[in-house]
Parts: structure tokens; sequence; C-alpha cells
């Protein structure tokens, strides 16, 4: 967003901007983390997290004990938690890859939260989308760099130095590495759709969520949709495709000798990754922030329309979340090597006859229907 | 459902074995899962040997809960050891009591009045409703499904309220005495039972729901580990382990005990012997837990709840040891010396939820067992573990353990 023509203030500002879009994901990845547990207790019947309270807020009449009932200061307390506990390192353990792992699972989330833009704003009669750093290859950077956040879960795996937590790294890695495959295939038609004839910005995720703006490309491209959602679920190791740490025969995977901050670490940038995921699902399937299909958006095209945007964004991202968490809680998880076969045997062909097809529809409804 | 018929023979396993022993140059890595693991139910200690995912070799080392139980029966009275028997299938400890009850009554050719016959079929089923609940839901669990065992463990709770309105215990009852039980039914307990027999069926449905027809489960389970009928029976299987391999023998039904031919009831069989159908049998068996359960309910005889003509044995009521010297003298006995039983013998195997569990007790007079010995279904269960899994995957495992539905403080006694 350019405001001013002054360079620092400018940096300044987007800096400021960049350190407010963090901190607000951050906040909704924690209290995704919540939202998980509350989910789990009512699919499951139970009361779920309940007690933690902060002594003065929790006196405000009302509000303080409707806080304390939705499990609001849950948050403060897990993550007090992991902070003052006792941090063992296992002597065991390779120590510099065993601090370094963490780090590596959670910093290449963070580095795809910049490209991904959440709403538009309208200045002046420019549109720019409201996203830290507006990269014409935004989406080959968050499939590139959100890869990475592998080397967490297989360094992590390794420097343990324990079996469970080896196997773990190997599933981790054989898992992500398949569906990265079907996830990449089933993208390109959304970018080929994205594409203008003549363009080369189908890979700018504004592009992208203007491609969408009367037919999201779930009802358009049902099946790359469904393909991406699975590789998403297997990405984010999500059941029923928790390969990495199914706690059942795993113990935890790769974070089984991990405790205090550093699990921390790893507990956060699953959630961190399920946000993201949801994040990603909605800017290229469901439409971004564009209102409906075949409506146009009723929000004017000023400050408020950009809030509007904003709240519709993230309004559709919760609820890609909360479908993660809701068949969390409902599934099995599948085995090993039905996951592998699922991705190389159902999705990958599935998504490359898909692009094909879509590689053949789509010149043809660029030439007649347009 | 298409499910395909997949047999493993012993030439099957023979060639596994062969294959194994040609890769011996690989590495193969050893694993040990337990005592201490979530897989494990228990304290099992399982020593694997895995060659990538497939397990190769699987040793399973018990006797992480051995307290000598049999020994320590030989130096306490009848009585004193029913707390001991609790701790067997802790789990579904009633059914323990009544089994250890019957088999000195046996010995002892005591018998005990309709009603006290009829309140131990009705603990007995509410620890089957209580270890099949575990076992379907602690399934769920192995396989991922984290909320049929929320599902289960709501209902099971229940079922653990009216144990303890029965009993006093949840866990540990200790409810039956040499001759009866310890006390009369709890006043409207029948209206509670027949209660929560209208909402087991709706939670059992709702855990059918979620997992009979779930392609995932399904997939996870069908055809994995199957045991064949002879094997079933060749390593001692016994109870849903065993009927889910086709045999058609359920103790309640074939030698019935404690009045159970009062009752009527089906004993479901599986076809395949996989996890799948194990699965199955325990979740039929519930159902038809709470068909014996609401029979019992409405056909629950008036009358005497202990042998009152037994008066060396169970101990007279508190009301007339403080006022009648012969109750006071037959008291003090029981307590200082125990009940006491003629010389002899018997062996008894009741239909445990786990399985068959029988007692051997040799008596020589007085109120303390010569011998005491248990027959645990559980030991038998993982008897055949090395061979069950034996070139499956290592997450199988979680699976078949879950099917098998053993307890290690029965197992290990």
């Amino acid at each position: 967003m350019l405001l001013t023509d002054n360079m620092w203030l400018q940096l300044l500002l987007d800096l400021v901007f960049a350190g407010v879009v963090l901190g607000v994901i951050m906040g909704i990845a924690g209290y995704t983390v919540l939202a998980e547990r509350k989910v789990a207790s009512w699919i499951q019947e139970r009361p779920g997290p309940n007690r933690a309270s902060i002594p003065f807020i929790v006196a405000i009449p009302v509000i303080g004990r409707f806080l304390q009932r939705i499990g609001f200061f849950q948050l403060i307390a897990d993550g007090a938690k992991f902070l003052f506990k006792e941090e063992p390192t296992p002597r065991h353990t390779h120590r510099f890859y065993y601090v370094l792992a963490p780090m590596l699972a959670l910093i290449p989330p963070v580095i795809v939260i910049s490209v991904l833009p959440f709403g538009v704003w309208w200045y002046e009669g420019q549109v720019r989308p409201l996203a830290i750093a507006n990269v014409d290859i935004g989406l080959l950077l968050v499939l590139a760099i959100g890869s990475l956040g592998l080397y967490g879960s297989v360094l992590g795996g390794w420097a343990s130095n324990n079996k469970f937590s080896y196997m773990g790294a190997i599933r981790a890695g054989a898992q992500l590495i398949s569906y990265e495959l079907a996830m990449g295939l089933a993208v390109l038609p959304v970018v080929i759709w994205a594409a203008m004839p003549g363009t080369t910005g189908g890979l700018n995720m504004m592009s992208i969520v203007e491609s969408q703006g009367t037919l999201w490309n779930v009802i358009w491209q049902p099946v790359a949709a469904l393909v991406f959602l699975v590789a998403l679920f297997a990405e984010t190791g999500r059941l029923p495709f928790d390969m990495v740490e199914s706690e059942t025969d795993l113990v935890s995977g790769p974070s089984t000798e991990y405790g205090a901050f550093k699990f921390g670490l790893f507990y956060f940038a699953e959630y961190i990754n399920l946000v993201i995921g949801s994040a990603l699902f909605t800017l290229l399937f469901l439409g971004g922030w564009n209102f409906l299909p075949f409506v146009p958006a009723p929000w004017p095209e000023n400050f408020f329309g950009s809030v509007c945007t904003v709240v519709w964004f993230t309004l559709k991202t919760f609820g890609m979340i909360f479908f993660f968490l809701w068949m969390r809680w409902t599934l099995p998880r599948f085995r090993y090597d039905q996951v592998m076969r699922i991705g190389w045997g159902m999705l990958v062909p599935l998504a490359v006859v898909n692009l094909i097809a879509y590689a053949l529809i789509i010149p043809l409804v660029d030439k007649f229907l347009k | 459902m298409a499910l395909q018929k997949q047999e493993i023979t012993l030439g099957d396993i023979a060639l596994r074995n062969a294959e194994a022993e040609s890769e011996l140059s690989g590495d193969r890595m050893v694993f040990s899962a337990g005592p201490s693991h979530p897989m494990t139910h228990g304290v099992l200690r399982l020593v694997l040997e895995l060659d990538g995912d497939t397990i190769t070799k699987c040793d399973p080392v018990i006797g992480y809960l051995h307290r000598g139980s049999e020994k320590i029966a030989e130096s306490m009275t009848y009585n004193q050891f029913v707390p001991y028997t609790d701790r067997f299938d802790y789990i579904a400890s009633p059914a323990n009591n009544v089994a250890y009850a019957i088999a000195v009554e046996k010995m002892a050719g005591l018998t005990v009045p309709e009603r006290c016959e009829a309140i131990r079929v009705l603990s007995c089923e509410l620890a089957r409703l209580a270890s099949h609940l575990v076992g379907v839901g602690v399934y769920g669990m192995d396989a991922g499904a984290l909320t049929v065992f929320m599902y289960a463990y709501t209902l099971r709770e229940k079922v653990l309220s009216l144990l303890e309105a029965l009993t006093g215990g949840r866990l540990t009852t200790s409810y039956t005495r040499i001759g009866g039980v310890a006390r009369d039914l709890p006043e409207g307990f029948l209206g509670h039972v027949s209660k929560v027999c209208d909402d087991a069926l709706f939670d059992i449905d709702e855990m059918d729901k979620l997992l009979t027809r779930n392609k995932i489960f399904i997939d996870r389970t069908d055809g994995v580990a199957v045991i064949t009928k002879e094997d079933a029976l060749a390593y001692g299987l016994s109870g849903a382990n065993l009927r889910a391999s086709g045999v058609d023998s359920d103790l309640r039904r074939d030698n019935p005990y404690s009045g159970y031919e009062k009752y009527d009831f089906e004993v479901p069989i599986g076809t395949k012997g996989d996890c799948y159908d194990r699965y199955l049998v325990r979740l039929e068996e519930l159902r038809q837990s709470v068909g014996i359960l609401r029979q019992v309910v409405d056909t629950m005889p008036e009358g005497d709840w202990y042998n009152k003509e037994a008066k060396k044995v169970f101990l007279p009521p508190k009301q007339k040891v403080l006022t009648s010297m012969e109750e006071l003298i037959q008291n003090f006995m029981i307590t200082t010396q125990g009940p006491q039983l003629p010389e002899g013998e018997a062996y008894f195997e009741a239909e445990n939820p786990k399985g068959a569990l029988g007692f051997f007790v040799v008596s020589k007079g007085g109120g303390v067992p010569y011998r005491l010995r248990v027959r645990g279904p559980s030991f038998s269960s993982l008897s055949i573990l090395p061979k069950l899994t034996l070139g499956h995957m290592f997450p199988d495992l979680t699976v078949i353990l879950g099917s098998l539905d053993f307890i290690m403080g029965e197992c290990d006694r």
C-alpha cells in the first residue's frame, strides 16, 4: 500500500502493518488451539476448557464469566505453561539440530503469511491487495516456502535420536513430498484460469481471487478443489492423515522428545499451518473475499468496503478451520501405506487428468464465452 | 460391501518366515514398544523387529503387573480374596467376583437363592457393558477415532454409576461373598437399570453409525490379522475373539451358570475372524447384554439374596449378631477363621467379557484355599500375538492390539 512518498515513513508504515498482520494471524492461530479443544468438546458432549480465568477480568459482571465459560483465558494458561516449564534437553539428542528443528518448523509458515492477501484496499481509485507483500509469484512462493516446514519435522525426528521420532520423520518426509505433487497439480488449472490470455499474472494471489469474481473455483473446478483439499489435510498433518504423529503407534512422532516451549513451537506451527491452509483454500477455491457466486459485492469500493472484504474473507477462513477441526474429531486415521496409495494412486492421476481437461476447456471458454 | 476373503494359512506364515530369513542381510530396526506406550493398553511390552514398516518379529514381554495373586490366595480366607479378583479384569470386576464365588461354591457344593443368582447376572452383564464399551471405544481410539472413545465412556459412566449404587465401588466392586452377595439391591435400582438400558441402545447405535460403515475404519480393520477357526481353538482363545473366528461357543449358553439359562439371548458369530469381525461381535454383544439386563429387571425374583442355610459360610445379619448368642459366635468364627468349607476341588469357567475366566480351587477344609489357580483369557489372547502380527505393518499393530481387547491385570495376575 503506497500511502506516502517519503521512503522512510513508508518503510516504517509497512513494518507496522506487517507486525500487526503477523500478530493478528498468530493470535488467530493461538485461538485455533482453543477452538480445537472447544469443537472437540462440543462433538464429544463435554464442557471443554471452562475454568481458566484472570482475577480482575473475570470479575466483570456478565462478560467475565462468559469469557471464562468459553475458555477465553485458556490460551494464556497454555502459553504460560509452555513458557515456565523446565526445558530439558535429553542427553541422547543432537543438541544443535534439536534446538533448530522447532524453529525450522515455525519460520516457513510465518514467511508464507506475508504473501497471503486477506482483502482489497481501495485507495484513490487504485485497487491493491491487503497483504504484507504483493508478490507476482505469490502462489509459487506459498508452495515453495510452505513445504520447507517439513524440515522441522524431519530434523526434529532425526535429532531426537529416538526410533519413534525417526519413524515419524520418515513418514513426514514421504507423505509431504507425495502430497506436494498432487497439490501442485491441482493448483495448476486454477492458475491457468487466473492468467488472462496474453498476460502472466496467474500466479499472483490477487489475480487468482479476481478470476473468481462471478464463479468460485470450487464450483467451476470441483475436482481440483477436492484434490487440493485432501492434499491440504495431508500437508497440515491433520487427521485422517496425521501419520506424522499418529499418537497410538508413534507416541507423538518427531515431537516426542520435545518439551516445554520447544514442543510449544511445534504445536503452534501445526496450527499456523492449519490457518494458512484454510486461508489458501479460501483464496484459491472459495473466491477469496468475493461475496457470493453470481452475486456482486454489496459493499462500496471505499474504506468501509475494504473492511467488509477482510471480514468476509476471515469468515470464510474460519469456516474452513472449523471444517478441519470437525473432520479431525469425526474420522479414524488411515494407515501409512493407505495414505501413500491415496496420494499416488488416486490424487495424482486425478489431478493430472483434471489438469489436462481444464487445459483444453479453459482456452475454449476464453475463446467462445468471453 | 465387497469384502474380499483373505485367508492366512500356516503355509503363508512359513513362506513369510522364509522370506524374512532370506533378507537377514538387510538392516532391521528393533523397537521396544512399552511397557508404557499408548498402543499397549496397560503394561505390555512388545519387542518388535521391523523391516521398514513391516513387522518381522513380535515378542510380547509380559509380567509387569504380576502380583502373585494365586499364591496370595493361599494365605487368606475365601472372602478376603474377593478384592483380589477385582484386580484381574479390572474394568469388569463384578464378573470376576461372580466367577470366583461360583467356583468356590461349586467346590463346597453350595447353592444360592434365585434372587442372588439374578443379582449376579445383573452385575455380570453390567460388567460386560462396561468392559465391551472400553473394548469398542478404545478400539476406535486406536484407529484414530477419538470421539467414539468419548461416546463409549459417556455411556460407561452411566453403567459405572449403576455399579456404584449396587456395590459402593466403581472399579473395584468386591461384590460377591461365598454363598451370596455383599448386599441386596438398593431401593429403586431396577428402575435406574432399565433407564440406562434405554440410553445404552441409543449410544451404541451412535457408535455403530460412526464406525461400522466408515470407509477408513473398514480399510484399517477388514482382513487385518485374520485368526482362523483352527488357530483360535489351538491358541485357546475365548470370548469375543473366539466367536469372531466363527466358533459358536458361549459358556453362558453352553454351560449355563447362575441361571443364565432363563434368559434369552443371541450369540453373535463372526465369519472371517479379522479385526473388523471382532469389533462387530463386541458391538452386538453390547446389544445382547442390554437385552439380558432388561429380562433380569423384568423377572427379578423376590426372596433371600444369600444362602441362609450356610451358617458357617455367610456372615449373619448384623442385627442378629448384636442380639443373639449363636449368630455372635458364627460371626466371630467366620471373621477370624474364614467360611468353613469342606475338602474338595473344583474348576469353574465363566464367560467373562474378555473370555473364559477359570478358577481352580483346592480345599483341604477350613477357611483358606489350599491352592487356587486362575485361567486368564487375556493370557491366551496375547499368546497368538507373535503369529498374528507377522507380516503386518507397524500401524496395524495398534488395531490388532485393540481388537484383541486384552487386559494386563488378568494376563499377569
